[in-house]
């Protein structure tokens, strides 16, 4: 059995198959990306994962367990992070806060415990605190701290929406063109961090990502998609050779 | 300039970041606790409205400032509190008991008008809440037999440890500075909390939201309890400071003050809350005073500036017509919001913020420091 697996997934829009019929499993501790134009499906297949959409047909199945009805918290409380292509962040917040957002899948604290900050809720505010410091380190955000969302670059932003998937200690992260708007410099430090995450955090990684050099060094496979459908599905190398995978994107 | 060296992680959650604020706070309190013995009856009731007002911001801040769903329903939230607090007060039941079930009451309903409103954003969601209010509004003119319908309800003195507290007593102002005080410190340790991050979160991007683990619609009914519950318990304690209530006390008018509450003193702040509290409540006694003494002393302005005594007369009347205007107040209020959504989104508090800012840095402060970035547009589709 796989780590997780979708299979037969399908999202339409109307008569747009966004996604269609795809099927693919990751295995525990792999770095799986997914390539294919603009308007491959890519994206789609994560808001199938994380339950954005609702599929049209199909199922997910993440360590033996159908997830395909499950609402889109409790996906995240399963351990499965995502990043946004377009980052979503909490604009009016700190840094800080927005990590400690990550945390919420392992607060126990009652409603109640939280209006009196009793002892027990502290005690838990310094343990999630020194997570997200980890965290801080190993993404090297100790400048940003308390820093509002809003008067930050747009590279910054892209490091603290990781760092917000990484402290919620996921065991299987989505991370949606990690390197768009990144210059070479920070393409670099992500490509290290990507291997960095399954390496010392044991984080399984499925990414979607344009910049071939990226995809080349961190991957161990490589799912082609066009038009919503897998065209080819192996190791990087193989994967950009494969003559359909050649014709999408010269766009034949 | 101030440097924070932050030591320990406890730095970051502590209510006062700095010995600073033991200073600024400890004289605020020892003034708030002499006031009964300085200030005048009027303006020591006019204060325990701004208490009242305020825990009412607090309230609405938690819904709309931190969780961001707009409400327009708040009076009618104030008016359950109130009702329920004169309707058991009829069978001597003692106070902390009924000042309780208004709250937990209220809360209840704060809920349920939660649930339907889970479906509903921005306009639509404040189109239900001034529908909901409007039910309550026809409800408490038209349940006689429980609320009196127009004829109103008299709120009886109120009893605490046996002892009367009148309402225009300094325990009773005393008592009400105190539940404001408790509710600041409630939303604070609320807002260093899980829960608290989580109604930020909502407010910021649902989507992330949901997808870092928060269920949305629990925590927006929460929002929606929290708020409701905290606005009864300031219902209870105006019912004993108007002694009588009637349906017409809880109109539109009222949600729409508590709404400039937050707007005026900062939707994010709680400072702002008490800010806009003292703004709103100061504001009659100001329409009072321009109506009475403005004419007068425009009309002596004019005179010694040369005009003649009929041309004085007549400016002294135009004058005095202006200042008694009907709906002037409304005016005044729609011109306030307007300007303040326009030109100072952050309200008073924000103002204040820039302004010590801007003494901090001197003389190296950027008029661009509060502008916000937006340096790439979301779109809805591509998430
Ligand atoms: N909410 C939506 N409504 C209609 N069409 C959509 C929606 N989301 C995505 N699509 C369409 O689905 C297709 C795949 O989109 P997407 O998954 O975002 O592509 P990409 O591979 O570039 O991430 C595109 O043709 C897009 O226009
Ligand atoms: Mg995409």
């Amino acid at each position: 059995m796989s780590y997780f697996r979708a299979e037969n997934l399908a999202l339409h829009f109307g008569g747009l198959k966004a996604v269609d019929a795809v099927s693919f499993a990751v295995e525990k501790g792999e770095i799986l990306s997914i390539i294919g134009p603009n308007g491959a499906g890519k994206s789609s297949i994560f808001n199938l994962i994380s339950r954005i959409y609702s599929p049209t047909s199909g199922k997910i199945f993440f360590e033996d367990q159908d997830i395909t009805e499950q609402p889109p918290y409790a996906i995240a409380r399963l351990g499965i992070a995502r990043t946004f292509q377009n980052i979503e962040l909490f604009e009016n917040a700190t840094v800080l806060s927005n990590l400690l957002v990550g945390r919420h899948r392992h607060s126990t604290t009652q409603l109640w415990q939280e209006l009196l900050f009793l002892p027990s809720v502290r005690a838990n505010e310094k343990a999630h605190r020194r997570r997200v410091e980890q965290v801080i380190e190993f993404l090297d955000l100790e400048p940003y701290r308390d820093k509002l969302i809003s008067g930050l670059p747009y590279g910054v932003r892209k490091v603290i929406e990781l760092a917000r998937a990484l402290s919620s200690e996921p065991k299987l992260i989505l991370l949606d063109e990690p390197s768009s708007g990144l210059n070479v410099e920070e393409t670099d430090d992500m490509s290290f961090w990507i291997r960095d995450m399954r390496t010392e955090l044991g984080i399984t990684v499925l990414m979607v990502e344009h910049d071939m050099s990226l995809v080349n060094r961190v991957s161990d496979r490589v799912i082609a998609l066009n038009s919503g459908r897998v065209l080819a599905m192996g190791p990087p190398a193989e994967v950009q050779q494969h003559p359909d995978v050649v014709a999408a994107y010269l766009g034949a | 300039m101030r440097f924070l060296f932050k030591t320990d992680y406890e730095d970051d959650i502590r209510l006062f970041p700095h010995s600073g604020y033991f200073v600024s706070y400890g004289i605020l309190f020892a003034l708030l606790l002499t006031a009964p013995y300085v200030l005048s009856s009027y303006l020591m009731s006019q204060l325990v409205f701004v208490c009242i007002y305020a825990t009412v911001g607090v309230a609405l801040l938690i819904l709309t400032g931190f969780t961001g769903q707009a409400s327009l329903g708040h009076a009618a939230f104030l008016a359950i509190g109130a009702y329920t607090a004169a309707y058991l007060q009829q069978f001597d039941v003692p106070f902390p008991v009924y000042f309780l079930a208004a709250g937990l009451l209220t809360g209840v309903v704060g809920a349920l008008v939660g649930f339907p409103a889970l479906r509903l954003q921005g306009i639509y969601l404040v189109i239900a809440t001034i529908s909901f209010a409007f039910i309550v509004e026809e409800i408490l003119a038209r349940w006689e037999s429980v609320t009196h319908g127009n004829e109103g309800m008299r709120v009886k003195t109120l009893y605490l440890f046996g002892t009367a507290v009148s309402r225009d007593s300094p325990a009773f102002y005393f008592l009400c500075l105190a539940v404001l005080v408790l509710t600041i410190v409630g939303a604070l340790n609320l807002l260093r909390s899980p829960t608290g991050r989580a109604f930020v979160a909502i407010r910021d991007s649902e989507t992330a939201a949901r997808s870092m683990g928060i269920n949305v619609s629990l925590y927006k009914v929460k929002s929606f309890a929290i708020s409701a519950a905290i606005t009864g318990l300031a219902g209870c304690l105006f019912a004993h400071k108007l002694s009588f209530i009637s349906p017409e006390m809880f109109t539109l008018q009222l949600s729409i003050e508590f709404i400039i509450v937050i707007l005026i003193g900062g939707t994010f702040s709680l400072h702002g809350a008490v800010l806009g509290a003292i703004f709103i409540v100061m504001i009659d006694p100001f329409l009072t005073y321009l109506k009475d003494d403005m004419p007068g002393l425009i009309a002596g302005m004019a005179a010694t500036m040369g005009a003649g005594s009929e041309r004085a007369a007549h400016i002294q009347d135009s004058v005095a017509a202006f200042a008694s205007l009907n709906g002037l107040k409304g005016a005044i209020y729609g011109i306030i919001i307007v300007l303040f959504v326009l030109f100072e989104p952050l309200g008073l508090y924000g103002r204040w913020l820039k302004i010590k800012l801007y003494f901090q840095l001197f003389p190296l402060y950027k008029r661009a420091t509060f502008k916000r970035q937006k340096i790439y547009v979301k779109s809805e589709r591509n998430r």
